[in-house]
Order: C-alpha cells, then sequence, then structure tokens
C-alpha cells in the first residue's frame, strides 16, 4: 500500500511490522517523530510492544542491551547528541552480540550546536561493532529496518545494525513508500528465537569480568561476524527483492559504471541528486558513473576495489571531517583501494546539514576528471565553503 | 513469613567466588538471592560484584547475570523485566547496584526506574566509597572517613560532608517499598527481601555492607560492626511501604558513635571536634527515626571507652 510519509514514520513502520517487542525511547530532533509514532502504535493497540519512556539515551541503550539479552527484539532511534550520549553502550552491545536494530537520524553532533544533517554522530562510533547502513530515501528507509533486523539476527551475524537517514532531508520530508503487507514481513521474517539469553529455566551469565588472557579472542571473533554480515547482507538483498521488488545491490549500488572513467562515490540522499548529474554529464559526452557507499560496516572492500578498478579517478564525497585531512569515508576508501594506483580526491559538501546541489556536484565530477587526466588538483577540497582553512 | 530455619538451602550466589573475607557485599547477596529464588534475573553494574561473581571462565550466579556497565542499574533492570513481561515469563529483574552506582553516576538511572514504577527490585548495596576501584568518596561516604580521595592531611581530614540521605530522595518518588537492612539484624533482613519479592512495582532495598579493606577493620567484625552501627544510630532500621514511614527495629539506649568508629581505621584519625560534629549530626538522624511524638530529643552519649579520654568540650556538650 502506498502512502505519502516522511521518512521518520517510514522508519516507525519498519519497526511495527518487524513486531518489535521492546521499544525503549528518548527524544531527539531530527528523530522524535519515529518515537511519537511507534508510541501512537502502541497506544493504538497497533502495536504489541513495551513501549519505554527512558530518561536519557544511556539508559535507552542499557534498556535495549538488557531486553534483547532477555530474548527481546529490540527497537529504538537516536540521533547526534544522543548517539554520543550512548557511546559507552554501544561498545557494551556489539560484542556481547545482542541483535538491536537502532535508526540514526543523521544530525551535527555539537558544537556549535545545530540540528541539520552531519554524518559526525554515526561516524564517531565506526569501530563500536555496530553494522551502519546509510539509506537514500523514505522507502530505503523502511525496507532496511525490515532487512536490519534479518541481518542482525542471523546466527552468523548476531550484531545490532544501525540503519541511518540523513536528518531533515529524510526525516521530515515526505514521499511516497510504499508499505509492505504485514504476512509478507512476517514470512521474511522469522520471531526472534536466540540460543542463549537471560533465562532462569537455562540460567547464562553475560557480560562476565574478562582477563586479558580472553579479551584478544572475542574481538576476533566480533570482528569475524562483521565480516560474515557481507555475505549475509548480500544473501538477504536478493532475498528482500525476490519477495518484495526492490533490490539495493547489497553492500554498494553502481550506476553507469559499466563504462566509466571517473566516479563519484556517495552516501545517503546526495545519491539521487548525483545520479541526475550523472544522467546531464553522460549527455553532454562525459564517463562518468555512481558507486552508492550503503554499508559503512562492513566497510566493503572487495566490492568497491572491483567497482573502482580501471577508472582514471575516483571521488568520494564525504559528509563529515576526520581531522585527519579529510573525511571517513575518503580515508577508508584510500585504505580499501590501497595498492592501486588510481587517483582519489575528496568533496566535503552538505556538513552542518547545508544543501548539497547540482552545481556542487557537477564541480565534484570536474574535479575529479582533471585529477583522472593528471592535472593538479587537491586531494581533499572543501566545497562551496566562505574564507580560507586558516 | 519466612524465619531462618525456612531458608532455602541452596545458594544461588555460591561459594567459590572471590570477595574478601568478610565482605558484607557478598554475604548480603548471597543471602538475599536465597529469598528472592529462581525465578531471578540479575543485573549487577561495575563493582567488586561483578569481578568477585565472574570472572571468565569462572562465575558465582546460579541465575541469570547481566552486566553492561556502571551508571544504568535501573535502566537494565526495565529493559530485562520488560522483555521477560512482554514474553509473559515470571522473572523477577534485580539489580544490585554499589553506593556509587546508586548514591552518585546511578542515581538518574535509579531515579527513572523509581519514577516510572517498573516491577523491578534494586538493590543497594552501601559500602559508602568507591571500593572496586580502590577506596574513594561517594555520596555515600559519612562525615570524617578516610578515603583516598579524602585523605587524613595536614590541613583537612578525611570526607568533609556528611552522607547524602538517600532514603529520602527514593521514597519521594512515592514508589511502593523502600527499606533499609543489615546483616546484623538477619531476621530483618530476611523478612524485608520477602516483602519486597512479593509488592508489585519498584521496591528499593537499601543494605548496609561493610568492606574490610575500605574500613580498615578486622573480618571477623562484619556482622558486629553492623550491630554497632544500627546501635549508634549511624544505620537506622525503617521500612516505608506506600508513603508510610515504620521502624522495623529500635535500638535500646543511644550507644556513643565512637564506639562504632573506634573499630574501623577509617575513622580512627577522628579529633573529637569532627567525633562531636559527627554525633550532632546521628543525635539529629535518630530523633527524627526513633523519637516520638512529644517524647523529649534524644542525644545521650555512652560514655566513650576509656583509651578515650572525656574531654572538656564532650562535658561541656552532653553534661557531666
Amino acid at each position: 500500500m502506498k502512502k505519502v510519509i516522511t521518512g521518520d514514520h517510514a522508519v516507525a513502520l519498519g519497526a511495527k511490522l518487524c513486531r518489535a517487542d521492546v521499544v525503549p525511547a528518548y527524544p531527539i530532533t531530527p528523530q522524535t517523530l519515529i518515537i511519537e509514532h511507534i508510541a501512537d502504535f502502541v497506544n493504538d493497540g497497533e502495536m504489541d510492544a513495551k513501549f519505554l519512556t527512558m530518561e536519557s539515551e544511556h539508559s535507552v541503550m542499557s534498556a535495549a542491551a538488557a531486553a534483547s539479552a532477555a530474548g527481546a527484539r529490540v527497537f529504538t532511534a537516536t540521533s547526534s547528541q544522543g548517539l554520543a550520549f550512548m557511546y559507552e553502550m554501544l561498545y557494551a552491545t556489539a560484542p556481547m552480540r545482542l541483535p538491536i536494530v537502532m535508526a540514526n537520524a543523521n544530525r551535527t553532533l555539537t558544537a556549535p550546536p545545530g540540528i541539520w544533517c552531519e554524518y559526525n554522530d554515526s561516524m564517531g562510533v565506526r569501530d563500536s561493532g555496530w553494522l551502519q547502513v546509510y539509506v537514500e530515501d523514505n522507502q530505503e528507509a523502511l525496507d532496511m529496518v525490515i532487512q536490519s533486523f534479518r541481518i542482525a539476527e542471523d546466527k552468523r551475524v548476531l550484531l545490532p545494525v544501525m540503519p541511518c537517514l540523513d536528518g531533515f532531508v529524510l526525516t521530515h520530508t515526505v514521499e511516497p513508500v510504499d508499505v509492505p503487507q504485514q504476512e509478507d514481513v512476517d514470512s521474511f521474517l522469522p520471531a526472534f528465537a536466540p540460543d542463549i539469553m537471560l533465562d532462569p529455566a537455562r540460567p547464562a551469565m553475560m557480560g562476565i569480568f574478562m582477563p586479558a588472557e580472553y579479551i584478544m579472542e572475542l574481538r576476533r571473533q566480533t570482528m569475524g561476524a562483521v565480516e560474515s554480515a557481507k555475505k549475509v547482507i548480500g544473501e538477504i538483498n536478493d532475498e528482500f527483492a525476490r519477495v518484495f521488488g526492490r533490490n539495493y545491490g547489497g553492500l554498494i549500488d553502481t550506476y553507469m559504471m559499466e563504462d566509466a572513467e571517473a566516479a563519484l562515490v556517495t552516501m545517503g540522499t546526495v545519491t539521487s541528486t548525483s545520479r541526475e548529474v550523472v544522467d546531464e554529464l553522460r549527455k553532454a559526452g562525459k564517463k562518468v558513473g555512481l558507486v552508492k557507499l550503503r554499508f559503512f560496516r562492513p566497510f566493503p572492500v572487495d566490492e568497491l576495489r572491483k567497482a573502482l578498478s580501471g577508472l582514471s579517478a575516483v571521488g568520494v564525497f564525504d559528509r563529515s571531517i576526520s581531522y585527519h585531512g579529510g573525511g571517513p569515508a575518503f580515508n577508508e576508501i584510500c585504505s580499501a583501494l590501497y595498492g592501486m594506483t588510481v587517483p582519489v580526491v575528496n568533496h566535503l559538501a552538505g556538513i552542518g546539514g547545508r544543501d548539497v546541489t547540482r552545481e556542487q556536484i557537477i564541480k565534484m565530477f570536474e574535479i575529479t576528471i582533471k585529477a583522472g587526466k593528471g592535472e593538479k588538483v587537491n586531494t581533499v577540497n572543501w566545497h562551496n565553503t566562505r574564507g580560507e582553512m586558516v | 513469613m519466612i524465619t531462618i530455619k525456612e531458608l532455602p538451602d541452596e545458594n544461588l550466589f555460591t561459594a567459590g567466588h572471590t570477595a574478601c573475607p568478610g565482605c558484607g557485599v557478598a554475604m548480603s547477596i548471597r543471602n538475599a538471592i536465597r529469598v528472592l529464588g529462581k525465578d531471578t534475573s540479575v543485573y549487577v553494574p561495575a563493582s567488586c560484584a561483578v569481578v568477585f561473581g565472574t570472572t571468565f571462565p569462572y562465575g558465582a550466579w546460579k541465575v541469570p547475570f547481566f552486566h553492561t556497565a556502571f551508571e544504568n542499574t535501573g535502566a537494565c533492570i526495565t529493559g530485562m523485566q520488560a522483555a521477560f513481561e512482554k514474553k509473559g515469563k515470571k522473572v523477577t529483574a534485580v539489580g544490585f547496584a554499589g553506593d556509587g552506582g546508586t548514591y552518585d553516576i546511578g542515581l538518574q538511572s535509579m531515579s527513572g526506574a523509581a519514577e516510572r514504577n517498573e516491577d523491578v527490585i534494586y538493590i543497594c548495596l552501601d559500602n559508602e566509597a568507591y571500593m572496586n576501584t580502590g577506596i574513594q568518596r561517594s555520596g555515600g561516604t559519612p562525615f570524617g572517613a578516610w578515603t583516598t580521595t579524602t585523605p587524613v592531611g595536614t590541613k583537612v581530614q578525611g570526607n568533609r560532608r556528611f552522607k547524602k540521605n538517600l532514603g529520602e530522595i527514593v521514597a519521594a518518588h512515592e514508589i511502593p517499598y523502600y527499606a533499609t537492612l543489615s546483616i546484623g539484624h538477619p531476621l530483618d533482613f530476611i523478612r524485608k527481601v520477602e516483602k519486597a519479592k512479593n509488592i508489585k512495582g519498584f521496591r528499593f532495598l537499601h543494605m548496609f555492607t561493610p568492606c574490610i579493606p575500605g574500613w580498615k577493620m578486622d573480618p571477623a567484625k562484619t556482622v558486629e560492626v553492623t550491630k554497632r552501627a544500627v546501635e549508634s544510630g549511624m544505620w537506622t532500621l525503617y521500612e516505608v511501604e506506600n508513603g508510610e514511614k515504620k521502624i522495623t527495629f529500635k535500638p535500646g539506649k543511644m550507644k556513643s558513635v565512637r564506639d562504632y568508629l573506634m573499630m574501623q581505621g577509617r575513622f580512627r584519625h577522628m579529633s573529637d571536634e569532627d567525633i562531636k560534629k559527627l554525633q550532632m549530626w546521628v543525635c539529629k538522624k535518630w530523633n527524627l527515626h526513633y523519637k516520638e511524638k512529644g517524647a523529649p530529643e534524644v542525644c545521650e552519649i555512652v560514655p566513650p571507652e576509656e583509651h578515650h579520654a572525656v574531654t572538656e568540650e564532650h562535658r561541656e556538650m552532653h553534661g557531666p
């Protein structure tokens, strides 16, 4: 059934369709609409979940961890400062293999205080063990909540998953969304049945103190789970495409890459505008293509190396800075392409929620193409930014 | 009402844990969990109890055990209980947090769970300082006490603030049950745990748990020191049920706080002036708890032990 809804509404519908058992919640802009919609579903009897109005995001993730450990399917949502406040608990949940799904509405992390889209919130927790997927539109936001539970609860993975959606650009913007049927979601996503949980019938001790002799093995196991998620994400993407008719490509998606000479790697909503720009530049005879980086964890090293091989140059869009020179996507892509000779340039734009326009994206392609021709360009480019760096 | 004889034999917190000899926390956990029984799921925040109760690959718990962080006991038992309720399981989530984890870093999370009246049991094991990190002052540390962050210096000696009145804070949430307990009073102890077990809503059990290295005391005196604490008024045994406060054990005559202090190295440095200050605080507390309406205020001091001479100041304060 098609509905014209905001991204937050789409995410809330996803949680409802997944029959989340427990939803601990705390308000933060621009995520708040998600928990408000869920509160409505619960109070109207449309969703049979324990909705917990916690007193902070730290407590949200604490309650989420404990509920998940006790065998419940747990959903929540946060943003920016809220995610930062949860930092400690994110690191506690992943190695304990608790398959929580939490939507993150990407928002700039203070200072300075702001409420619009930037990726410096979720990028800061990329080493927590949580899987991260960045979505492009409201349909993908809803669909990825459903896929996230399948990925998270897969016995080969058992990790928490964070679908990330651009604050305001998606969270507060209405788009037509095809809402899946409950029975289709029920057969796609079976009930959560963990092997180990807090149950007096078979008591388990979770989160027990660990001496130095054992922690390294546990880290490697968590790494193994992140690695095996790559295969699982592909399988689930294909199955989802068969059942629901929408194929997102898995770890990455590509556009006009078959004969491309220069490509731009994008994340989130900027991808849609970039696709239009690719069409425009193609019409003008420029052989350009687009790679949509969907999953940041696991990081699609092999997929990117394959997609970006043989190009004259690669441009990487980043919506946050890592104070390391470039953005996190740029740094990780350079690392992924290690040993390949293709020049990689970084395009920083949209930071703090500034619009990323068609003109800026054309400029990104122009700089990237120049780099491909061996012309001297800046490695890191701050687009549409006033003043000088120093 | 359950009696000591009727206490189940099976220890759900088993021997083999690595707590110090005479640990008040271990004793309290073992006895509380025996009364609470098998259908209990435990959360323990960062504390000695995590380390001595579970160190991989060993564990002393025969009920489900969960630990993640320090400041989130209220939230974790909330989430756990929500899962059990959603799954239709008759299990009670119980948190065992220390004084640091309750008075200080965990106050917000505890308050949230109390205000929502979550159907859980919150147990505060109050040993009056951060013991797991090596004896640092908390909001539960009494006046005068030495800790590593309230050292006995040439300028300042020991903790300069009085113990936070946590009971009033917790009870102000208008929860169904708040009680103070002491392992020196086992009948009162098990009666309160059993009572809490059978009440619905947020229940808070506040346990007074001596720490041998932190209090610098004889490990054989754990029970005795809690008795002295109650006799002096440093710890009071009461319960607040649906807003009604009831004293559950009233000691006979008030004993000098000095007797209690001198059992513990953490107080041994205290000047007569500081002891007097603490005594005044204790008298106020004593009268608040035990004075009947219309009765005169009490601040009788049993003469201190011989090796502590009665000072002029003392006489002025309490008469000859």
